[in-house]
């Protein structure tokens, strides 16, 4: 019999997960399990709500990217309503709900790279928890750490005038937007004083990125080579394949670069993607049909939106996805450690999406809404911060929600960390019968590249410790820590 | 406590999750007695959770108290200062506690606020709106504790 490790982060909500490793009877990792409570509940409890609700009930889901979910169930109910699947709307609601977007992009891009990817970079992953932190990092690097908090304000401010609020926003409503900026507002934005203004922004992405990528010149083996394995990927991609994190149609390539699925409406996901149940887990695990359970699993989040479009519409990114593509010999990048890269590439992308969109004139005024014949099913897609994000809804002549499925971006990427777990785990867990800090740094850095959604519904109550619980052979508790 | 300086109330929490939207309903009350009262000197603040850009928020305010709701085992509200923490990276999470906001207000800006968290002990956590009739009693508790620390 094996020994088993448990790492289990602890939260008070119900988004949680826990690392289980199999050691075999040399002490030679044999399996490794992330496990991630997923609550699904949400699907059963808006059944019988008129539909026009959900853009606002969603946001209950997450305090973190209410924004996607918002968006995400517009998206679907425009179809319901008859407005279209995402090329029917008003070129003001289009650009207002792509505004809000990119700002949420932006913020939440911005959050995870400073305050979480950051420490790891400047002190590298072994070093005492108590400086690697984003305090730290002030300590350290003033500078970047005032540009993240500024960033994430930027973006914070920006979903503010466009969903109308902080805290359950009502921008985007069925077929539209219910606002437009004013002058005022726009110019706040686009030419206010620095530093809260687009031309800042897009040169603090430009400084981020300089930042990892001098890093990744001095630490090129380490990025390369902590977590590395073949997967799919899909995405979202815009009709030319240029890459559009609102709206587009679906594309997966394998990790050749092929494309295995490609300008696939999503409103017929339902013939391409299902979803695997383990017993052993509460998440379930999506993959292609075509290609079935076993090979067909795939990746989403930054990473694979840079590996699955041919160009990115803004002329800055594309400069850094032209260098991103040619470091990965014009392949797909299967580097865990590259979606940190693949995040600052879409940061500097949203801040020039969001400068492009104030300086258009359909931002402060034109028509809001349209309307069409309604129907009675309808599917969102967005490319929310962590990956592609699934809205499904069905409703009765009574206008109620009778079904809704929702697949969000970190089930989307269950198997792929699943895999980077086991990969790291492989690397520094083999022969150890203690449990060390590297080891448990090196778990934590792995999973934190996807940026997993795990305090779904609401904010997390305090700190998430890790808890590593050590077994012999015979399922006896040999060592347990925790931080 | 005095009203003449700049004082932050800033409460966190989610409304669409019963009474985890303690602190937001209880800014809501706060705003009308503001208001109807004339009370000067007093930001209001409601948010679904604190982040990084709430160091530079209090970093110009002489007093900021934090109010959240809170299933710990605590009479009904509980009032203490806050203590700057360490502050750990998490294994992966995007939101922050009153005192990691106050240590990344020291670090970044120099200096902070007397700063205080309000917790508001909260019972029922389920996808629904509005308040259980138990918070709401432990809501009119804290907004009266407020009141008089605040005037």
């Amino acid at each position: 019999m094996g020994r088993k490790i448990t790492i289990e982060p602890v939260t008070r909500v119900e988004g949680h997960g826990k690392v289980t490793i199999h050691l075999d009877d040399d002490g030679n990792v044999a399996q490794t399990r992330l496990h991630i409570v997923e609550f699904r509940g949400f699907e059963r409890f808006v059944q019988g709500r008129p539909y026009w609700e959900m853009p606002v009930l969603v946001q209950r889901l997450c305090g973190i990217c209410p924004v996607s979910h918002h968006l995400a169930a517009a998206k679907a109910l425009d179809v319901i309503v008859g407005a279209g699947t995402g090329d029917g709307l008003t070129p003001t609601a289009e650009k207002m709900r792509r505004l809000m977007h990119y700002g949420q992009m932006f913020q939440s891009h911005s959050l995870h790279f400073f305050h979480l990817a950051s420490p790891d970079l400047l002190f590298g992953i072994d070093a005492d928890p108590a400086i690697r932190n984003v305090i730290g990092v002030a300590l350290k690097n003033k500078e970047l750490a005032v540009q993240g908090v500024m960033m994430r304000k930027f973006g914070q401010e920006i979903i503010q005038i466009t969903a109308g609020k902080k805290i359950h926003g009502t921008g985007a409503i069925p077929g539209g937007i219910n606002k437009h900026l004013t002058v005022e507002e726009r110019d706040r934005f686009l030419k206010g004083p620095d530093p809260l203004n687009a031309d800042k922004m897009i040169e603090w992405s430009l400084s981020a990125l300089e930042f990892f990528k001098d890093y990744y010149k001095k630490n090129k083996d380490f990025i390369d080579n902590f977590s590395v394995f073949p997967s799919n990927f899909l995405s979202l991609v815009r009709k030319d394949g240029a890459m559009d994190l609102y709206h587009g149609v679906l594309r997966a390539v394998d990790p050749k670069g092929k494309k295995i699925l490609d300008d696939v409406d999503y409103q017929d996901y339902l013939k391409y993607i299902d979803e695997e149940v383990r017993s052993w887990s509460y998440m379930k695990f999506p993959y292609l049909k075509a290609y079935g359970k076993k090979d067909g699993w795939y990746t989403v989040g930054p990473l694979a939106r840079v590996n699955t479009a041919d160009f990115i519409p803004t002329p800055l990114a594309q400069k850094e996805f032209e260098i991103f593509k040619k470091a990965n010999k014009g392949k797909p990048s299967c580097i865990s450690m590259h979606m940190h890269w693949a995040r600052l590439i879409e940061i500097l992308h949203s801040a020039e999406m969001i400068k492009q969109l104030l300086s258009d004139p359909d931002i402060v005024e034109g028509e809001l809404v349209v309307k069409g014949s309604k129907h009675s099913e309808g599917i969102g897609l967005i490319e929310a911060p962590r990956g592609t994000l699934f809205h499904h809804y069905e409703i009765n002549g009574k206008d109620q929600i009778i079904m809704a499925n929702l697949i969000v971006s970190t089930t989307n990427n269950n198997q792929p960390m699943n895999e980077a777990v086991s990969y790291i785990a492989g690397n520094y867990m083999n022969k150890k019968r203690e449990i060390t800090e590297p080891m448990l740094n090196a778990v934590e850095v792995g999973i934190r590249a996807y940026d997993p959604c795990l305090s779904c519904a609401t904010h997390a109550f305090g700190q998430m410790p890790l808890e590593i619980s050590l077994y012999d052979s015979s399922d006896n508790l040999i060592d347990i820590k925790r931080k | 406590m005095h009203t003449g300086g700049r004082i932050l109330i800033y409460a966190y929490g989610n409304p669409g999750r019963q009474d985890d939207g303690l602190g937001n309903r209880l800014i809501e009350e706060l705003e009308k007695w503001v208001e109807s009262n004339s009370i000067e000197g007093i930001e209001l603040e409601s948010n679904w959770q604190l982040n990084i850009e709430d160091s530079l928020k209090i970093s110009d305010k002489e007093i900021v108290i934090f109010v959240d709701a809170s299933n710990e085992d605590i009479e009904d509200i509980h009032f203490s200062p806050v203590e700057p923490s360490e502050g750990k990276s998490d294994f992966t999470t995007h939101s922050a506690s009153p005192s990691f906001i106050l240590a990344l207000c020291i670090q970044l800006y120099g200096k902070h606020p007397e700063t205080y968290l309000l917790q508001i002990r909260g019972y029922s956590w389920e996808f629904q709106e509005g308040l259980s009739e138990k918070a709401e009693k432990n809501l009119q508790k804290a907004l009266d504790f407020l009141k008089k620390k605040v005037r």
